[in-house]
């Protein structure tokens, strides 16, 4: 008797036993396991979905107490998102040009990371030269590193450019230096690893047709390699949004130049005396819903480079 | 093919193994920007980093002055930073930093095998033929991974907070349920000094860490898990049954097995992210209590920020760096050891 038909007969005996075997799809659960299993997927989901129901519940508040009263509290107001569009810290600036300075940054260092990267990605994956393991080696290394651990020297370093009045580390354009130095070899190390899964029978193929090497880069791999491109440039993006550690040592004194994690930490951070928790959750929620929901939008292309770079 | 289109270029004949003639050339022109921009703002950051961890670098030495424009030089004093680190004589209160590393370590560990143990499950239960709204379910379940870290942290801080967070509240009403009086359940969760349980040396501030770290670390761990459950033939679980095989034995025997080459590589990735876990510490308890839930990266960037003593992080980066390399080959030996374990 074959398996099939073994299952089959244990299905038409045993609708419990066989309902576990794995090659039909659809067939019911047996209704309590059902329930149970509903349950467990339930509770796992109120526990995944309560902060974020607690802090919309929260900017929504009109008291401004401390505790929502309710999901929707009653009088439920969008005031703290007004206030805090209009100025949400101490400082005179208002949540757009926050927000302008933070897109500012992450646009330039995600543009300016995956612009160098795609091409020296390229050579990692496909071209053969002296000290390439090295390099690469060098990269990995780097790769380990917190970004925390590279502050003392780039404090320094950037600190000593000086015309006039402008300091280059007191500047968003030194941050964002300081950025891309991290971004930079994550960039080329996740490129490399999506041009490593492209055939190379293709430019092979465009070889023979007589293509030379610029052209089947320009023509063959950059094409294939949108969507890794887009990823690559959205982590890049969500880096320079939510850069915490360079701005908040490099950027003061200059309330124009502040930026939205900058805010955030004047709202909770260590120096902050009394947390606006209201105001807070509207900001919180400005600040990650553009990022979280692109960030939703790509998650599967996002995880499965990833976890391809993983498995390597 | 696109490329047949373009105009027929000067190229040497196609040779067997590089095709597109000489690389070097072609390499360097692709390697170069990118190059130039690491060695200044990655590399030479980063060797100058290790020069200055021999001087005594102060606020002092970057000030311009009339005297000294660029900073009075600074004095070089060998290995002294390295010591001060390892002998805890910085003038930190609460400073130890063999305390911290060992916490470190412990922290990353715990994290990720309660990450994995939930990640699993959860891919498992998931993975239920006939199991309703499983689509629905892996929409939300994914929604941690995309929220950015630093909103976590904070949000995080806010739900542990004493007097009005929403831990302390769902407490309140689940005991008001059994006559319990609120005021039993003003839980100080982030700074309370005294251990909750007596033989276990870790204060109740790392309970409330593990538990936003595993709300915000399991669910990437479910997503890989998945793929490696999915690559298992259903015929394996069938042949079991007939042979009578228990769904514990399943688990032990093909799940586990199959897991195993998809999961230990993560697990390594999600150790040094948890051991370099910034946010979450920073943000929610700054240490606190007494400096015993300090992080490695966290005492880096509180040596810049609070004390401005540039030449004992700079030394406790190149620390940072060795134990890290440490970690990482030390992991890469286990994994190349285990990888034909059962595959």
């Amino acid at each position: 008797m074959t398996q099939p038909a073994i299952a089959e007969t244990r299905r038409r005996f045993w609708g419990r036993s066989t309902a576990r075997t794995r090659q039909d799809k659809g067939r019911p659960l047996p209704l309590r396991k059902q329930l149970v299993l509903q349950a467990v997927c339930i509770f796992i989901a109120l526990s995944v979905l309560l902060p974020l129901l607690w802090v919309f519940s929260l900017a929504l508040d009109p008291t401004d107490r401390l505790r929502p009263a309710g999901l929707i509290p009653s009088g439920a107001t969008l005031d703290n998102f007004a206030e805090v569009i209009r100025q949400p810290t101490i400082n005179p600036i208002s949540f757009f040009d926050l927000a302008k300075n933070s897109f500012l940054l992450a646009t330039s260092v995600a543009a300016i990371s995956v612009l160098l990267a795609v091409a020296a990605a390229y050579a990692f994956s496909r071209l053969h030269f002296r000290f390439r393991s090295v390099l690469m080696l060098g990269i990995l290394a780097v790769l380990m590193l917190p970004p925390v651990v590279s502050i003392v020297p780039l404090y320094i370093q950037l600190g000593q450019f000086e015309v006039g009045d402008f300091n280059l580390r007191q500047s968003l354009a030194g941050v964002g230096i300081a950025i891309i130095s991290g971004l930079l070899p994550f960039a080329i190390w996740n490129l490399k690893g999506y041009l490593d899964t492209i055939p190379k029978d293709l430019e092979e193929a465009a070889a023979v047709d007589g293509a030379t090497r610029n052209q089947a880069f320009r023509l063959i791999i950059l094409p294939l390699s949108v969507p890794a491109l887009a990823v690559t440039g959205f982590l890049g993006f969500v880096a320079g949004w939510t850069e915490y550690y360079y701005s908040v040592i490099f950027l003061t004194g200059d309330v124009e130049q502040y930026t939205l994690a900058i805010a955030l930490n004047g709202m909770v951070g260590q120096f902050a005396t009394q947390t606006p928790w209201a105001a807070f959750s509207a900001f919180a929620i400005l600040f990650a819903l553009p990022v979280s929901l692109v960030y939703l939008l790509l998650q599967k292309y996002i995880i499965s480079g990833l976890t391809i770079g993983g498995v390597k | 093919m696109t490329a047949a289109s373009a105009p027929a270029p000067e190229t040497s004949p196609p040779k067997r193994r590089r095709i597109f003639g000489r690389d070097t050339r072609t390499a360097y022109l692709y390697i170069i920007p990118a190059l130039l921009v690491m060695a200044t703002i990655t590399f030479y950051p980063l060797v100058f980093q290790t020069a200055i961890s021999f001087f005594d670098y102060r606020l002092p030495n970057i000030i311009s002055t009339p005297a000294f424009p660029g900073g009075r030089p600074a004095d070089f004093i060998g290995f002294e930073n390295y010591l001060r680190i390892i002998n805890d004589q910085l003038g930190i209160p609460n400073f130890h930093f063999f305390r911290m590393l060992f916490f470190n370590i412990f922290w990353a560990f715990s994290n990720v095998v309660i990450h994995i143990i939930i990640g699993v499950g959860v891919a498992v239960l998931l993975n239920t033929r006939g199991l309703w709204g499983r689509g629905i379910y892996r929409a939300i379940y994914i929604i941690p991974v995309v929220i950015p870290p630093i909103i976590v942290a904070t949000v995080w801080r806010n739900m542990f907070d004493t007097s009005d967070g929403a831990i302390n509240q769902s407490l309140t009403g689940l005991g008001a349920l059994f006559h319990i009086p609120g005021e039993a359940f003003q839980i100080d969760w982030l700074r309370q000094i005294q251990d909750p349980i007596s033989f276990i040396p870790l204060p109740l501030a790392y309970f409330a860490l593990l538990t936003a770290n595993t709300w915000l670390g399991w669910p990437l761990n479910s997503v890989v898990a998945t793929g490696a459950l999915q690559s298992i033939p259903g015929e394996l679980y069938e042949a079991a049954e007939m042979d009578g095989a228990s769904g514990w034995q399943k688990f032990r025997h093909i799940t586990i097995p199959f897991l195993r080459p998809a999961m230990i590589p993560y697990a390594v990735y999600g150790f040094v992210v948890t051991f370099n876990l910034f946010y979450l510490t920073y943000f929610m308890t700054a240490g606190e209590p007494r400096g015993r839930t300090e992080l490695l990266v966290t005492q880096a960037f509180r040596l810049v920020n609070d004390r401005q003593l540039f030449g004992v992080a700079a030394a406790f980066s190149v620390f940072m760096f060795f134990i890290l390399l440490t970690i990482t080959l030390l992991f890469n030996r286990v994994t190349k050891a285990t990888a034909s374990y059962d595959t």
